[in-house]
Protein backbone atom coordinates (compact mmCIF):
# COMPACT_ATOMS: atom_id res chain seq x y z
CA UNK A 1 0.00 0.00 0.00
CA UNK A 2 3.01 2.53 0.53
CA UNK A 3 4.54 1.82 -2.26
CA UNK A 4 1.26 2.52 -3.97
CA UNK A 5 1.12 6.10 -2.32
CA UNK A 6 4.96 6.39 -3.55
CA UNK A 7 4.20 6.01 -7.03
CA UNK A 8 1.13 8.61 -7.34
CA UNK A 9 2.71 10.73 -9.07
CA UNK A 10 3.45 8.50 -11.48
CA UNK A 11 -0.18 7.07 -11.50
CA UNK A 12 -1.50 9.88 -12.51
CA UNK A 13 1.00 10.62 -14.97
CA UNK A 14 -0.28 6.81 -16.51
CA UNK A 15 -3.62 8.13 -16.30
CA UNK A 16 -3.28 10.89 -18.50
CA UNK A 17 -1.39 9.27 -20.78
CA UNK A 18 -3.93 7.21 -21.20
CA UNK A 19 -6.45 9.86 -21.53
CA UNK A 20 -4.05 11.29 -23.89
CA UNK A 21 -3.45 8.60 -26.05
CA UNK A 22 -7.72 7.15 -25.96
CA UNK A 23 -8.75 10.80 -27.23
CA UNK A 24 -6.45 11.52 -30.07
CA UNK A 25 -7.06 7.46 -31.19
CA UNK A 26 -10.79 8.10 -30.39
CA UNK A 27 -10.78 10.82 -33.12
CA UNK A 28 -8.01 9.81 -35.66
CA UNK A 29 -9.48 5.80 -35.56
CA UNK A 30 -13.10 7.25 -35.04
CA UNK A 31 -12.86 9.53 -37.92
CA UNK A 32 -10.78 6.78 -40.45
CA UNK A 33 -13.83 4.08 -39.81
CA UNK A 34 -16.65 6.74 -40.01
CA UNK A 35 -14.65 7.23 -43.70
CA UNK A 36 -14.22 3.94 -44.49
CA UNK A 37 -17.01 2.98 -43.20
CA UNK A 38 -19.21 5.17 -45.21
CA UNK A 39 -17.08 4.01 -48.13
CA UNK A 40 -18.31 0.33 -47.74
CA UNK A 41 -21.69 1.08 -47.58
CA UNK A 42 -21.95 4.15 -50.07
CA UNK A 43 -20.17 1.33 -52.54
CA UNK A 44 -21.76 -2.02 -51.79
CA UNK A 45 -24.34 -3.39 -54.67
CA UNK A 46 -27.42 -1.40 -54.72
CA UNK A 47 -26.10 1.81 -52.98
CA UNK A 48 -26.32 5.23 -54.46
CA UNK A 49 -22.48 5.13 -54.98
CA UNK A 50 -22.79 1.58 -56.00
CA UNK A 51 -19.01 1.02 -57.39
CA UNK A 52 -18.03 -2.64 -56.96
CA UNK A 53 -14.47 -2.56 -57.31
CA UNK A 54 -13.49 0.04 -54.79
CA UNK A 55 -16.43 -1.81 -52.64
CA UNK A 56 -14.41 -5.04 -53.52
CA UNK A 57 -10.81 -3.18 -51.90
CA UNK A 58 -12.34 -1.34 -48.90
CA UNK A 59 -13.86 -5.21 -47.96
CA UNK A 60 -11.07 -7.07 -48.80
CA UNK A 61 -8.33 -4.08 -46.66
CA UNK A 62 -11.11 -4.05 -43.85
CA UNK A 63 -11.20 -8.18 -43.85
CA UNK A 64 -7.36 -7.92 -43.93
CA UNK A 65 -6.40 -5.88 -41.34
CA UNK A 66 -9.19 -6.71 -38.36
CA UNK A 67 -7.94 -10.49 -37.96
CA UNK A 68 -4.83 -9.55 -36.94
CA UNK A 69 -3.95 -9.66 -33.24
CA UNK A 70 -3.39 -6.43 -31.71
CA UNK A 71 0.17 -7.22 -30.15
CA UNK A 72 1.37 -8.60 -32.95
CA UNK A 73 -0.51 -5.91 -35.46
CA UNK A 74 1.53 -3.88 -33.49
CA UNK A 75 5.08 -5.02 -34.40
CA UNK A 76 3.86 -5.37 -38.26
CA UNK A 77 3.17 -1.88 -38.12
CA UNK A 78 6.16 -0.51 -36.67
CA UNK A 79 7.94 1.00 -39.97
CA UNK A 80 5.05 2.25 -40.95
CA UNK A 81 4.56 4.10 -37.63
CA UNK A 82 8.02 5.04 -38.12
CA UNK A 83 7.46 6.60 -41.36
CA UNK A 84 4.77 8.67 -40.49
CA UNK A 85 5.40 9.79 -36.49
CA UNK A 86 9.12 9.76 -37.13
CA UNK A 87 9.98 7.26 -34.90
CA UNK A 88 9.16 3.55 -33.94
CA UNK A 89 7.98 3.46 -30.11
CA UNK A 90 6.62 5.97 -27.96
CA UNK A 91 3.26 7.33 -27.85
CA UNK A 92 3.07 9.08 -31.20
CA UNK A 93 3.56 5.63 -32.74
CA UNK A 94 1.00 3.91 -30.42
CA UNK A 95 -1.59 6.19 -31.28
CA UNK A 96 -0.73 6.04 -34.92
CA UNK A 97 -0.72 2.12 -34.74
CA UNK A 98 -3.76 2.17 -32.58
CA UNK A 99 -6.01 4.54 -35.19
CA UNK A 100 -5.30 2.53 -37.86
CA UNK A 101 -6.31 -0.57 -36.15
CA UNK A 102 -9.50 1.21 -34.42
CA UNK A 103 -10.42 2.33 -38.13
CA UNK A 104 -10.85 -1.00 -39.74
CA UNK A 105 -12.54 -2.40 -36.35
CA UNK A 106 -14.99 0.78 -36.24
CA UNK A 107 -15.60 0.94 -40.37
CA UNK A 108 -17.41 -2.79 -40.00
CA UNK A 109 -19.46 -1.12 -36.77
CA UNK A 110 -20.25 2.42 -38.87
CA UNK A 111 -21.40 0.00 -42.07
CA UNK A 112 -23.98 -2.17 -39.96
CA UNK A 113 -25.25 0.96 -37.98
CA UNK A 114 -25.62 2.68 -41.30
CA UNK A 115 -27.22 -0.61 -42.97
CA UNK A 116 -30.39 -0.29 -40.47
CA UNK A 117 -31.35 3.22 -41.72
CA UNK A 118 -34.51 1.92 -43.67
CA UNK A 119 -33.31 2.45 -47.70
CA UNK A 120 -37.12 4.03 -48.30
CA UNK A 121 -36.24 7.21 -46.61
CA UNK A 122 -32.97 7.21 -48.66
CA UNK A 123 -35.59 6.85 -51.62
CA UNK A 124 -37.73 9.64 -50.15
CA UNK A 125 -34.35 12.16 -49.96
CA UNK A 126 -33.54 11.15 -53.56
CA UNK A 127 -37.23 11.38 -54.63
CA UNK A 128 -36.97 15.53 -53.36
CA UNK A 129 -33.56 16.10 -55.45
CA UNK A 130 -30.68 15.69 -52.62
CA UNK A 131 -27.72 14.12 -54.16
CA UNK A 132 -25.18 11.95 -52.03
CA UNK A 133 -23.12 14.64 -50.09
CA UNK A 134 -26.51 15.70 -48.62
CA UNK A 135 -27.75 12.27 -48.44
CA UNK A 136 -24.86 11.56 -45.62
CA UNK A 137 -25.29 14.63 -43.71
CA UNK A 138 -29.38 14.76 -43.63
CA UNK A 139 -30.08 11.30 -43.60
CA UNK A 140 -27.27 8.51 -42.99
CA UNK A 141 -25.81 9.81 -40.17
CA UNK A 142 -28.68 11.51 -38.30
CA UNK A 143 -31.21 8.72 -38.91
CA UNK A 144 -28.09 5.94 -37.15
CA UNK A 145 -26.69 8.52 -34.77
CA UNK A 146 -28.30 6.15 -31.76
CA UNK A 147 -26.78 2.80 -32.84
CA UNK A 148 -23.43 5.03 -33.61
CA UNK A 149 -23.05 6.65 -30.80
CA UNK A 150 -22.68 3.18 -29.01
CA UNK A 151 -20.70 2.12 -31.64
CA UNK A 152 -18.02 4.87 -30.26
CA UNK A 153 -18.79 3.90 -27.06
CA UNK A 154 -17.66 0.50 -27.62
CA UNK A 155 -15.08 1.12 -29.34
CA UNK A 156 -14.05 3.20 -26.95
CA UNK A 157 -13.57 0.30 -24.37
CA UNK A 158 -11.33 -1.36 -27.49
CA UNK A 159 -9.16 1.68 -27.46
CA UNK A 160 -8.96 1.31 -23.37
CA UNK A 161 -7.85 -1.97 -24.00
CA UNK A 162 -5.35 -1.38 -27.22
CA UNK A 163 -4.00 1.45 -25.02
CA UNK A 164 -3.04 -1.03 -22.18
CA UNK A 165 -1.63 -3.53 -24.60
CA UNK A 166 0.75 -0.96 -26.31
CA UNK A 167 2.47 -0.39 -22.98
CA UNK A 168 4.22 -3.22 -23.50
CA UNK A 169 5.93 -1.94 -27.03
CA UNK A 170 7.15 0.99 -25.57
CA UNK A 171 3.72 3.40 -25.43
CA UNK A 172 2.95 4.84 -21.63
CA UNK A 173 -0.26 5.07 -19.74
CA UNK A 174 -2.06 2.49 -17.38
CA UNK A 175 -1.08 -0.39 -19.03
CA UNK A 176 2.54 0.25 -18.87
CA UNK A 177 2.38 1.46 -15.50
CA UNK A 178 0.23 -2.06 -14.03
CA UNK A 179 3.03 -3.91 -15.93
CA UNK A 180 6.44 -2.18 -15.03
CA UNK A 181 5.22 -1.76 -11.18
CA UNK A 182 2.69 -3.93 -10.62
CA UNK A 183 3.11 -6.90 -12.26
CA UNK A 184 7.08 -7.01 -12.20
CA UNK A 185 7.47 -5.91 -9.06
CA UNK A 186 5.21 -8.44 -7.19
CA UNK A 187 2.62 -5.77 -6.29
CA UNK A 188 -1.00 -6.69 -7.18
CA UNK A 189 -1.97 -3.80 -5.34
CA UNK A 190 -0.25 -1.39 -7.70
CA UNK A 191 -1.68 -3.77 -10.53
CA UNK A 192 -5.05 -3.26 -9.25
CA UNK A 193 -5.15 0.25 -9.20
CA UNK A 194 -4.52 0.09 -12.73
CA UNK A 195 -7.21 -1.83 -13.21
CA UNK A 196 -9.82 -0.22 -11.00
CA UNK A 197 -8.82 3.13 -12.56
CA UNK A 198 -9.38 1.50 -16.08
CA UNK A 199 -12.52 0.41 -14.59
CA UNK A 200 -14.25 3.71 -13.45
CA UNK A 201 -12.65 5.28 -16.98
CA UNK A 202 -14.81 2.61 -18.74
CA UNK A 203 -17.89 2.55 -17.09
CA UNK A 204 -17.97 6.50 -16.99
CA UNK A 205 -18.15 6.66 -20.40
CA UNK A 206 -19.84 3.89 -21.20
CA UNK A 207 -23.08 5.70 -19.25
CA UNK A 208 -22.46 8.54 -20.83
CA UNK A 209 -22.52 7.29 -24.16
CA UNK A 210 -25.56 5.25 -23.11
CA UNK A 211 -26.95 8.08 -22.38
CA UNK A 212 -26.37 10.22 -25.29
CA UNK A 213 -27.66 7.29 -27.40
CA UNK A 214 -30.98 7.36 -25.76
CA UNK A 215 -31.01 11.12 -25.88
CA UNK A 216 -30.44 10.42 -29.90
CA UNK A 217 -32.94 7.97 -30.50
CA UNK A 218 -35.28 9.56 -27.75
CA UNK A 219 -36.04 6.81 -25.76
CA UNK B 1 -50.83 18.07 -73.12
CA UNK B 2 -49.42 14.85 -71.40
CA UNK B 3 -47.39 15.62 -68.26
CA UNK B 4 -46.66 12.32 -68.00
CA UNK B 5 -45.50 10.44 -71.43
CA UNK B 6 -44.06 6.74 -71.52
CA UNK B 7 -42.99 5.69 -75.16
CA UNK B 8 -42.10 1.65 -75.03
CA UNK B 9 -40.60 2.23 -72.00
CA UNK B 10 -38.19 -0.97 -70.57
CA UNK B 11 -36.60 -2.13 -67.66
CA UNK B 12 -34.42 -5.43 -67.10
CA UNK B 13 -32.26 -6.12 -64.64
CA UNK B 14 -29.06 -7.78 -65.41
CA UNK B 15 -28.34 -11.28 -63.98
CA UNK B 16 -27.60 -11.08 -59.83
CA UNK B 17 -25.17 -14.55 -60.80
CA UNK B 18 -24.03 -16.03 -63.55
CA UNK B 19 -26.58 -18.62 -63.45
CA UNK B 20 -29.43 -16.43 -63.42
CA UNK B 21 -31.17 -15.15 -66.17
CA UNK B 22 -32.03 -11.24 -66.71
CA UNK B 23 -35.36 -9.91 -65.27
CA UNK B 24 -37.97 -7.90 -67.29
CA UNK B 25 -39.39 -5.88 -64.71
CA UNK B 26 -41.28 -3.68 -67.51
CA UNK B 27 -41.81 -4.77 -70.89
CA UNK B 28 -42.38 -1.72 -73.58
CA UNK B 29 -44.93 0.27 -71.24
CA UNK B 30 -46.47 3.17 -73.25
CA UNK B 31 -48.92 5.26 -71.03
CA UNK B 32 -50.02 8.90 -71.31
CA UNK B 33 -50.92 11.14 -68.42
CA UNK B 34 -52.85 13.97 -69.09
CA UNK B 35 -52.28 16.84 -66.89
CA UNK B 36 -55.15 16.65 -63.69
CA UNK B 37 -55.11 13.06 -64.15
CA UNK B 38 -56.25 11.25 -61.56
CA UNK B 39 -54.23 8.02 -62.75
CA UNK B 40 -54.01 4.47 -61.23
CA UNK B 41 -51.95 1.80 -61.81
CA UNK B 42 -53.20 -1.64 -60.21
CA UNK B 43 -51.63 -4.96 -60.49
CA UNK B 44 -50.71 -7.95 -58.11
CA UNK B 45 -47.50 -8.21 -56.61
CA UNK B 46 -44.44 -8.56 -58.90
CA UNK B 47 -46.89 -7.19 -61.88
CA UNK B 48 -44.24 -4.24 -62.72
CA UNK B 49 -46.13 -1.09 -61.17
CA UNK B 50 -43.44 0.11 -58.23
CA UNK B 51 -40.97 -0.31 -60.36
CA UNK B 52 -43.04 2.15 -63.09
CA UNK B 53 -43.28 4.58 -60.78
CA UNK B 54 -40.39 4.53 -59.89
CA UNK B 55 -39.19 5.31 -63.60
CA UNK B 56 -40.72 8.24 -63.56
CA UNK B 57 -38.66 10.30 -61.09
CA UNK B 58 -35.51 8.21 -62.16
CA UNK B 59 -35.06 6.51 -58.51
CA UNK B 60 -35.12 3.94 -61.10
CA UNK B 61 -33.43 4.37 -64.54
CA UNK B 62 -34.82 2.51 -67.71
CA UNK B 63 -32.99 0.28 -69.94
CA UNK B 64 -34.96 1.46 -73.04
CA UNK B 65 -37.81 3.83 -74.18
CA UNK B 66 -38.78 7.27 -73.81
CA UNK B 67 -39.85 8.86 -70.32
CA UNK B 68 -41.08 12.22 -70.72
CA UNK B 69 -42.13 14.57 -68.08
CA UNK B 70 -43.43 17.89 -68.44
CA UNK B 71 -42.07 17.85 -71.48
CA UNK B 72 -38.43 16.63 -71.18
CA UNK B 73 -36.85 13.32 -72.04
CA UNK B 74 -35.71 12.20 -68.88
CA UNK B 75 -34.02 8.40 -69.60
CA UNK B 76 -30.95 10.08 -70.70
CA UNK B 77 -30.62 12.64 -68.21
CA UNK B 78 -27.61 11.98 -65.72
CA UNK B 79 -28.14 11.60 -61.80
CA UNK B 80 -26.84 15.55 -61.56
CA UNK B 81 -29.06 16.95 -64.11
CA UNK B 82 -32.30 14.39 -62.36
CA UNK B 83 -31.97 16.49 -59.33
CA UNK B 84 -34.07 19.80 -60.68
CA UNK B 85 -36.36 17.46 -62.57
CA UNK B 86 -37.54 15.45 -59.60
CA UNK B 87 -38.44 18.97 -57.36
CA UNK B 88 -41.11 18.93 -59.87
CA UNK B 89 -42.47 15.69 -58.94
CA UNK B 90 -43.60 14.71 -55.37
CA UNK B 91 -44.08 10.94 -54.16
CA UNK B 92 -45.28 9.04 -51.23
CA UNK B 93 -44.53 5.67 -50.60
CA UNK B 94 -46.39 2.54 -48.75
CA UNK B 95 -44.15 2.82 -45.17
CA UNK B 96 -44.37 6.63 -45.35
CA UNK B 97 -40.10 7.00 -45.21
CA UNK B 98 -40.34 10.20 -42.65
CA UNK B 99 -36.62 10.58 -41.01
CA UNK B 100 -36.79 9.58 -37.76
CA UNK B 101 -34.40 12.17 -36.53
CA UNK B 102 -36.38 15.25 -37.69
CA UNK B 103 -39.89 16.85 -36.43
CA UNK B 104 -43.17 16.77 -38.66
CA UNK B 105 -41.96 20.57 -38.85
CA UNK B 106 -38.27 19.76 -40.23
CA UNK B 107 -39.79 16.89 -42.36
CA UNK B 108 -42.04 18.74 -44.42
CA UNK B 109 -39.37 21.93 -44.77
CA UNK B 110 -36.62 18.97 -45.65
CA UNK B 111 -37.38 19.29 -49.92
CA UNK B 112 -37.03 23.11 -49.25
CA UNK B 113 -33.66 22.52 -47.89
CA UNK B 114 -33.03 20.89 -50.65
CA UNK B 115 -34.49 22.89 -53.35
CA UNK B 116 -32.51 26.06 -51.18
CA UNK B 117 -35.24 28.26 -50.02
CA UNK B 118 -34.29 30.75 -47.41
CA UNK B 119 -35.12 30.04 -43.89
CA UNK B 120 -37.57 32.36 -43.19
CA UNK B 121 -39.53 31.62 -46.10
CA UNK B 122 -39.74 27.73 -45.33
CA UNK B 123 -41.04 28.20 -42.02
CA UNK B 124 -44.48 29.84 -43.76
CA UNK B 125 -44.33 27.07 -45.96
CA UNK B 126 -43.83 24.46 -43.74
CA UNK B 127 -47.27 26.42 -41.42
CA UNK B 128 -49.25 26.15 -44.77
CA UNK B 129 -48.89 22.71 -45.42
CA UNK B 130 -49.43 21.28 -42.37
CA UNK B 131 -52.72 23.10 -41.84
CA UNK B 132 -53.73 22.19 -45.21
CA UNK B 133 -53.07 18.32 -44.20
CA UNK B 134 -54.76 19.08 -40.79
CA UNK B 135 -51.57 18.57 -38.59
CA UNK B 136 -50.99 21.80 -37.61
CA UNK B 137 -50.86 20.88 -34.09
CA UNK B 138 -47.96 18.00 -34.70
CA UNK B 139 -45.01 20.50 -36.48
CA UNK B 140 -43.09 19.65 -32.85
CA UNK B 141 -44.37 16.21 -32.99
CA UNK B 142 -41.77 13.05 -34.33
CA UNK B 143 -43.23 10.57 -36.63
CA UNK B 144 -42.32 7.96 -33.98
CA UNK B 145 -45.38 9.28 -32.01
CA UNK B 146 -47.64 9.36 -35.03
CA UNK B 147 -50.80 7.41 -36.53
CA UNK B 148 -50.16 5.81 -39.64
CA UNK B 149 -52.73 8.38 -41.20
CA UNK B 150 -50.95 11.12 -39.69
CA UNK B 151 -47.68 10.01 -40.86
CA UNK B 152 -48.87 9.82 -44.45
CA UNK B 153 -50.73 12.78 -43.90
CA UNK B 154 -47.28 14.02 -43.10
CA UNK B 155 -45.56 12.48 -46.15
CA UNK B 156 -48.24 14.09 -48.33
CA UNK B 157 -47.02 17.25 -46.84
CA UNK B 158 -44.01 16.47 -48.00
CA UNK B 159 -44.22 15.83 -51.22
CA UNK B 160 -46.07 19.09 -51.84
CA UNK B 161 -43.79 21.28 -50.04
CA UNK B 162 -42.29 22.25 -53.27
CA UNK B 163 -45.22 23.14 -55.30
CA UNK B 164 -45.01 19.88 -57.91
CA UNK B 165 -46.84 19.15 -60.72
CA UNK B 166 -46.81 15.72 -60.46
CA UNK B 167 -47.03 12.95 -57.36
CA UNK B 168 -46.46 9.38 -57.57
CA UNK B 169 -48.11 7.69 -54.88
CA UNK B 170 -46.81 4.64 -54.75
CA UNK B 171 -48.82 2.10 -52.57
CA UNK B 172 -49.82 5.33 -50.41
CA UNK B 173 -52.45 3.29 -48.71
CA UNK B 174 -51.44 -0.09 -48.25
CA UNK B 175 -50.42 0.19 -44.90
CA UNK B 176 -53.18 2.01 -43.70
CA UNK B 177 -56.73 0.47 -42.02
CA UNK B 178 -59.69 0.85 -44.35
CA UNK B 179 -61.01 4.15 -42.48
CA UNK B 180 -57.51 5.69 -42.80
CA UNK B 181 -57.18 4.66 -46.32
CA UNK B 182 -60.34 6.71 -47.11
CA UNK B 183 -59.30 10.10 -45.05
CA UNK B 184 -56.09 10.05 -47.38
CA UNK B 185 -57.79 9.64 -50.61
CA UNK B 186 -60.42 12.26 -49.71
CA UNK B 187 -56.76 14.34 -48.69
CA UNK B 188 -55.18 13.50 -52.35
CA UNK B 189 -58.56 14.28 -54.12
CA UNK B 190 -58.34 17.64 -52.69
CA UNK B 191 -54.43 18.00 -54.09
CA UNK B 192 -55.68 17.24 -57.61
CA UNK B 193 -58.95 19.29 -57.06
CA UNK B 194 -57.51 22.62 -54.85
CA UNK B 195 -53.84 22.56 -56.75
CA UNK B 196 -53.95 21.29 -60.13
CA UNK B 197 -51.64 18.01 -58.94
CA UNK B 198 -51.59 15.29 -61.31
CA UNK B 199 -51.31 12.40 -59.10
CA UNK B 200 -50.52 8.53 -60.17
CA UNK B 201 -51.48 5.71 -57.92
CA UNK B 202 -50.09 2.69 -57.92
CA UNK B 203 -51.89 0.14 -56.17
CA UNK B 204 -53.35 -3.50 -55.52
CA UNK B 205 -56.54 -2.30 -54.24
CA UNK B 206 -59.57 -1.82 -56.81
CA UNK B 207 -61.21 0.12 -53.99
CA UNK B 208 -58.35 3.04 -54.25
CA UNK B 209 -59.15 2.80 -58.20
CA UNK B 210 -62.77 3.31 -57.42
CA UNK B 211 -62.26 6.68 -54.74
CA UNK B 212 -60.13 8.16 -56.67
CA UNK B 213 -58.65 7.29 -60.11
CA UNK B 214 -60.17 9.24 -63.32
CA UNK B 215 -58.19 6.83 -65.80
CA UNK B 216 -56.60 3.00 -64.86
CA UNK B 217 -54.23 1.13 -66.24
CA UNK B 218 -53.98 -2.97 -65.18
CA UNK B 219 -50.72 -4.15 -65.32
CA UNK B 220 -49.51 -8.12 -65.83
CA UNK B 221 -45.99 -9.17 -65.97
CA UNK B 222 -44.60 -5.91 -66.77
CA UNK B 223 -47.25 -4.90 -69.53
CA UNK B 224 -50.15 -2.68 -69.26
CA UNK B 225 -53.15 -5.16 -70.59
CA UNK B 226 -56.10 -2.97 -70.49
CA UNK B 227 -56.31 0.92 -69.87
CA UNK B 228 -59.21 3.55 -70.22
CA UNK B 229 -61.59 5.62 -68.11
CA UNK B 230 -62.58 3.88 -64.88
CA UNK B 231 -66.07 3.65 -65.54
CA UNK B 232 -65.30 1.50 -69.07
CA UNK B 233 -62.90 -0.75 -67.35
CA UNK B 234 -65.50 -1.26 -64.86
CA UNK B 235 -68.25 -1.81 -65.87
CA UNK B 236 -66.91 -3.73 -68.91
CA UNK B 237 -63.17 -5.05 -68.50
CA UNK B 238 -61.73 -6.31 -71.36
CA UNK B 239 -59.22 -8.91 -69.91
CA UNK B 240 -59.40 -11.80 -67.41
CA UNK B 241 -57.16 -9.88 -64.93
CA UNK B 242 -59.19 -6.70 -65.10
CA UNK B 243 -62.42 -8.69 -64.61
CA UNK B 244 -60.94 -10.25 -61.35
CA UNK B 245 -59.73 -7.27 -60.39
CA UNK B 246 -63.27 -5.41 -60.81
CA UNK B 247 -65.06 -8.61 -59.14
CA UNK B 248 -63.31 -7.86 -55.93
CA UNK B 249 -65.10 -4.42 -55.58
CA UNK B 250 -68.45 -4.96 -57.81
CA UNK B 251 -70.55 -7.98 -56.84
CA UNK B 252 -71.05 -8.66 -60.85
CA UNK B 253 -72.02 -12.56 -62.84
CA UNK B 254 -72.32 -15.33 -60.37
CA UNK B 255 -69.84 -17.87 -59.98
CA UNK B 256 -70.25 -21.24 -61.49
CA UNK B 257 -70.22 -22.14 -57.69
CA UNK B 258 -72.61 -19.72 -56.69
CA UNK B 259 -74.95 -20.45 -59.73
CA UNK B 260 -75.26 -23.60 -58.22
CA UNK B 261 -76.46 -22.97 -55.16
CA UNK B 262 -79.12 -20.23 -56.69
CA UNK B 263 -80.09 -22.72 -58.64
CA UNK B 264 -81.07 -25.50 -55.77
CA UNK B 265 -82.69 -22.55 -53.92
CA UNK B 266 -85.13 -20.95 -57.23
CA UNK B 267 -86.70 -23.17 -59.57
CA UNK B 268 -87.67 -20.81 -62.20
CA UNK B 269 -85.87 -19.26 -64.88
CA UNK B 270 -82.91 -17.17 -63.74
CA UNK B 271 -81.39 -14.07 -65.80
CA UNK B 272 -78.51 -11.64 -65.45
CA UNK B 273 -79.15 -7.94 -66.62
CA UNK B 274 -76.40 -5.44 -67.01
CA UNK B 275 -77.24 -1.73 -66.16
CA UNK B 276 -75.06 1.45 -67.57
CA UNK B 277 -76.72 4.54 -66.56
CA UNK B 278 -77.27 6.51 -69.38
CA UNK B 279 -78.55 3.41 -71.42
CA UNK B 280 -80.60 1.37 -69.45
CA UNK B 281 -84.16 2.78 -67.53
CA UNK B 282 -84.13 0.49 -64.55
CA UNK B 283 -87.46 1.92 -63.92
CA UNK B 284 -88.63 0.21 -67.73
CA UNK B 285 -86.87 -2.95 -67.33
CA UNK B 286 -88.87 -3.61 -64.04
CA UNK B 287 -92.42 -1.96 -65.23
CA UNK B 288 -92.14 -4.70 -68.04
CA UNK B 289 -91.98 -7.36 -65.92
CA UNK B 290 -94.98 -5.65 -63.56
CA UNK B 291 -96.98 -5.57 -65.92
CA UNK B 292 -96.27 -8.94 -67.86
CA UNK B 293 -97.36 -10.24 -64.03
CA UNK B 294 -94.35 -12.09 -63.87
CA UNK B 295 -92.68 -12.44 -60.33
CA UNK B 296 -89.65 -11.75 -59.71
CA UNK B 297 -87.07 -11.72 -57.04
CA UNK B 298 -83.53 -10.29 -56.95
CA UNK B 299 -81.06 -13.15 -56.28
CA UNK B 300 -77.46 -11.26 -56.88
CA UNK B 301 -75.47 -8.96 -57.86
CA UNK B 302 -75.36 -4.92 -57.26
CA UNK B 303 -75.63 -0.93 -58.21
CA UNK B 304 -72.09 0.30 -57.86
CA UNK B 305 -71.63 4.18 -58.32
CA UNK B 306 -68.01 4.82 -60.12
CA UNK B 307 -67.07 8.46 -60.81
CA UNK B 308 -71.22 9.67 -60.13
CA UNK B 309 -72.56 7.44 -62.71
CA UNK B 310 -73.90 3.50 -61.69
CA UNK B 311 -73.95 0.65 -62.81
CA UNK B 312 -74.08 -2.63 -62.12
CA UNK B 313 -75.63 -6.30 -62.76
CA UNK B 314 -78.91 -7.80 -61.67
CA UNK B 315 -79.62 -11.50 -61.14
CA UNK B 316 -83.13 -12.36 -60.94
CA UNK B 317 -84.90 -15.50 -60.54
CA UNK B 318 -88.31 -14.91 -62.67
CA UNK B 319 -91.85 -16.83 -61.49
CA UNK B 320 -94.51 -17.36 -64.35
CA UNK B 321 -95.91 -18.96 -67.65
CA UNK B 322 -93.09 -19.74 -69.67
CA UNK B 323 -94.93 -18.30 -72.77
CA UNK B 324 -95.20 -15.00 -70.90
CA UNK B 325 -91.65 -14.73 -69.43
CA UNK B 326 -89.90 -15.91 -73.19
CA UNK B 327 -92.31 -12.69 -74.36
CA UNK B 328 -91.29 -9.78 -71.34
CA UNK B 329 -87.30 -11.03 -72.25
CA UNK B 330 -87.43 -10.54 -75.91
CA UNK B 331 -88.93 -7.47 -74.86
CA UNK B 332 -86.14 -6.56 -72.13
CA UNK B 333 -83.75 -7.70 -74.31
CA UNK B 334 -84.42 -4.51 -76.78
CA UNK B 335 -83.45 -2.25 -73.13
CA UNK B 336 -80.30 -4.02 -72.22
CA UNK B 337 -78.15 -7.08 -72.13
CA UNK B 338 -80.41 -10.28 -70.83
CA UNK B 339 -77.52 -13.32 -70.03
CA UNK B 340 -79.94 -16.14 -69.52
CA UNK B 341 -77.93 -18.01 -66.66
CA UNK B 342 -80.99 -21.09 -66.72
Amino acid sequence: MDSLIDLLPELWTATYETLYIVALTLFFGGLGGLLVGLGLYLTRAGSILENKPLFYVLNLLVNFIRPIPFIIFLAAAQPLARAVTGSGIGNNAIVFTIALAASFAMARIVEQNLLTVTPGVIDAARSVGAGPIRIIFTVLLPEALGPLILGYTFIFVALVDMSAVAGYVGGGGLGNFALQYGYRQFNPIVTWAAVLLIIVLVQFVQFLGNYLARKALRR
Amino acid sequence: MAVVSLRNVGKVYPPTTKDTASVTAIDGVSLDVEAGDIYGIIGYSGAGKSTLVRLVNALERSTSGEIWVNGQNIADLRERDLRQVRLGIGMIFQQFNLLGSRTVARNVAYPLEVAGHPKEQRADRVAELLDFVGLADKAGSFPDQLSGGQKQRVGIARALATQPSILLADEATSALDPETTHEVLALLKRVNAEFGVTIIVITHEMDVIQTIATKVAVMDQGRVIERGPVFDVFSNPQSAASARFVSTVVKGVPSPSELAVLRERHAGRIVTLAFRDDTVDQGAVFGELARAGVVFEVVYGGINEIQGRPFGHLTLALTGADLVIEQVLAHIRTLTTVTEVR
